[in-house]
């Protein structure tokens, strides 16, 4: 365990070294911009749009550093050839695997964060001085902690995606297992669909493939709760329980892939 | 590298000349009707993946942008609102909560031609769709109501849904009264007038601004009415101003006097069709 530790940390400063971190003041420009420009566009729904456009930011920022850095994390060490004294080093390649996920991920976790602030901060001025009449008309406060839900989620799916992307970056090219990544993403947005497949398809043989990869394909649509939580519709514990053990599940899942695949790779 | 460096300044400026330049030469003209590429809400739905609320909040600009382009044209263009029921539609289909998209559209939809498309059968289509979405959501019911009586004169149509909304959880008290005075003394002015002045204490500041509106136009058709009578008493009263100060002007059909186009009230319910 102790070796993880290390390659995380490792992660995290190529992560800043490569100036990840640039996107935060892309988004920060992003909403300040927004929220000044929004109420010239809109009939009084300033705080509803900043906060569709803070967490959909926040989730397609998240999207491109877990993808365009995840699909790096094995392959670029290997092409590089700096996986040989790596490896020389008393670290097995499972915790070698384990601390390039753990890296990346602290690198969303602190990504997300800063996200966070600065979109509570923009909500903070976009509501102030708004009489409490008129705020209470909202469907949600704008301050509303049950914000936090829809980002704990938005960190959830990304914590699956991060996990496919170095999946495929343990045995493909970075551009390969791109594709791949963004391809399983999207079709695990219309994952519901497969279920009630049989509804267009008479084929038996058809509707059990659709049914297989139903359960098989993560299921990316159950993490998105952001609409509910802007229109304050209540997200039950239960249900962030349950997709938070889902995503540990397929996250284990995926990662015990990797490190058998990344275990069985020859680099002499 | 502080030659390749100048030049690249030195090009920029040269563009940003040019581009003042051009502009002493506007692009001719075109009133081109406005497009939609994707009409399907339910292929919006798919395609925006679990980015709905955005992209909800796209076609809602884009709507109040069409809108207001088409009801603020000058003269010489036809205005021509037919892209927005479609957007409003796409809307509501990606956020389905989407509150101000149902009950601002449909005050959009229902208002009369030219100042909206004067097409009430959509407002109330889109209404029902927010009620299908929310079933408990009483303001829709109310809206409901409105476009009943205002645009479509139903008075036992608006009754009854100022009834089902008093039913509901969280509807205030008045409601209830509203659905009987509706009831009693539909097309009445007064009514009306009981209607809209519940309206004008709502939280909602574009729903305040509506019903001041219709209440002002209410008192337009009170001056023409006294106006009329007292000319037809052999009064020679003078043409009065209309409640937003614009003066009103002379009807020749019927002698009486009517709303100046040029006014904010302009027109009042039932004063123009639009073009089929």
């Amino acid at each position: 365990m102790s070796a993880i530790g290390p390659v995380a940390a490792a992660v995290f400063r190529e992560s800043v070294r490569d100036k990840v971190f640039y996107n935060l003041v892309l988004f920060g420009v992003l909403l300040v911009g927004a929220s000044i420009v929004i109420g010239q566009l809109t009939a009084g729904q300033d705080v509803k749009i900043i906060k569709d456009l803070g967490l959909a930011a926040t989730s397609l920022f998240g999207l491109f550093i877990a993808i365009f850095i995840g699909i790096n994390l094995v392959s670029k060490e290997v092409e590089r050839r700096s996986v040989y004294p790596l490896l020389a080093k008393p670290i097995t390649r499972p915790q070698f695997i384990a601390g390039k996920y753990a890296g990346l991920l602290l690198t969303l976790l602190v990504n997300l964060a800063v996200m966070t602030v600065a979109l509570y901060t923009v909500l903070y001025f976009l509501a102030r001085g708004i009489p409490a009449p008129i705020q209470g008309a909202w469907d949600a406060p704008a301050l509303d902690p049950a914000l936090l839900k829809a980002v704990a989620m938005i960190f959830l799916e990304l914590s699956v995606v991060t996990a496919v992307a170095l999946f495929f970056s343990t045995y493909s090219s970075p551009m390969l297992s791109a594709i791949f990544t963004l391809g399983v993403y999207v079709v695990g947005q219309f994952n519901a669909e497969l279920k009630r497949f049989d509804a267009i398809v008479d084929s038996p043989a058809a509707i059990a493939v659709a049914k297989a990869c139903y359960y098989v394909l993560p299921d990316f649509s159950r993490f998105d709760v952001k609409l509910a939580v802007v229109h304050g519709v209540p997200v039950p514990g239960a249900f962030m329980a349950a997709s938070a053990a889902y995503a540990a599940a397929y996250v284990a899942a995926l990662l015990f892939g990797a490190m058998v695949i990344f275990a069985r790779r020859d680099f002499k | 590298m502080r030659g390749p460096a100048a030049a690249a300044a030195l090009c920029l400026a040269a563009a940003v000349a040019l581009h003042a330049a051009i502009d002493r030469w506007p692009a001719p003209a075109v009133d081109t009707p406005g497009l939609l590429y994707v009409r399907s809400p339910e292929a919006a739905r798919r395609a925006a993946l679990s980015y709905r609320g955005i992209a909800a909040d796209v076609y809602w600009i884009r709507a109040l942008q069409h809108f207001g382009s088409e009801r603020l044209a000058g003269p010489g263009h036809v205005k021509d609102y037919s892209l927005l029921y479609p957007l409003l539609d796409l809307a509501t289909t990606l956020d389905p909560y989407f509150s101000i998209a149902y009950r601002f559209g449909s005050i959009f939809l229902g208002e009369p031609y030219p100042g909206g498309p004067g097409r009430p059968d959509l407002a109330i289509a889109l209404l029902k769709k927010g009620l299908a979405a929310q079933p408990a959501k009483w303001q829709y019911m109310q809206d409901l109501g409105f476009v009943y009586y205002w645009h479509l004169h139903d008075y036992h149509a608006a009754a009854e849904a100022f009834q089902r909304a008093s039913e509901m959880p969280g509807a205030p008290n008045w409601m209830r009264p509203l659905a009987a005075v509706t009831l009693a003394e539909g097309g009445h002015r007064n009514a009306s007038r009981a209607l809209w002045t519940e309206l004008a204490k709502s939280e909602e500041p574009w729903l305040r601004d509506s019903a001041v509106l219709r209440l002002a136009q209410l008192d337009a058709m009170d001056t023409m009415e006294a106006w009329k009578r007292a000319k037809d008493q052999g009064l020679n009263l003078p043409i009065p101003n209309d409640p937003s100060g614009t003066p009103f002007v002379l009807n020749p059909a019927t002698g009486g006097i009517i709303v100046s186009p040029q006014s904010k009230l302009y027109p009042l319910p039932g004063q123009l069709e639009p073009p089929r």
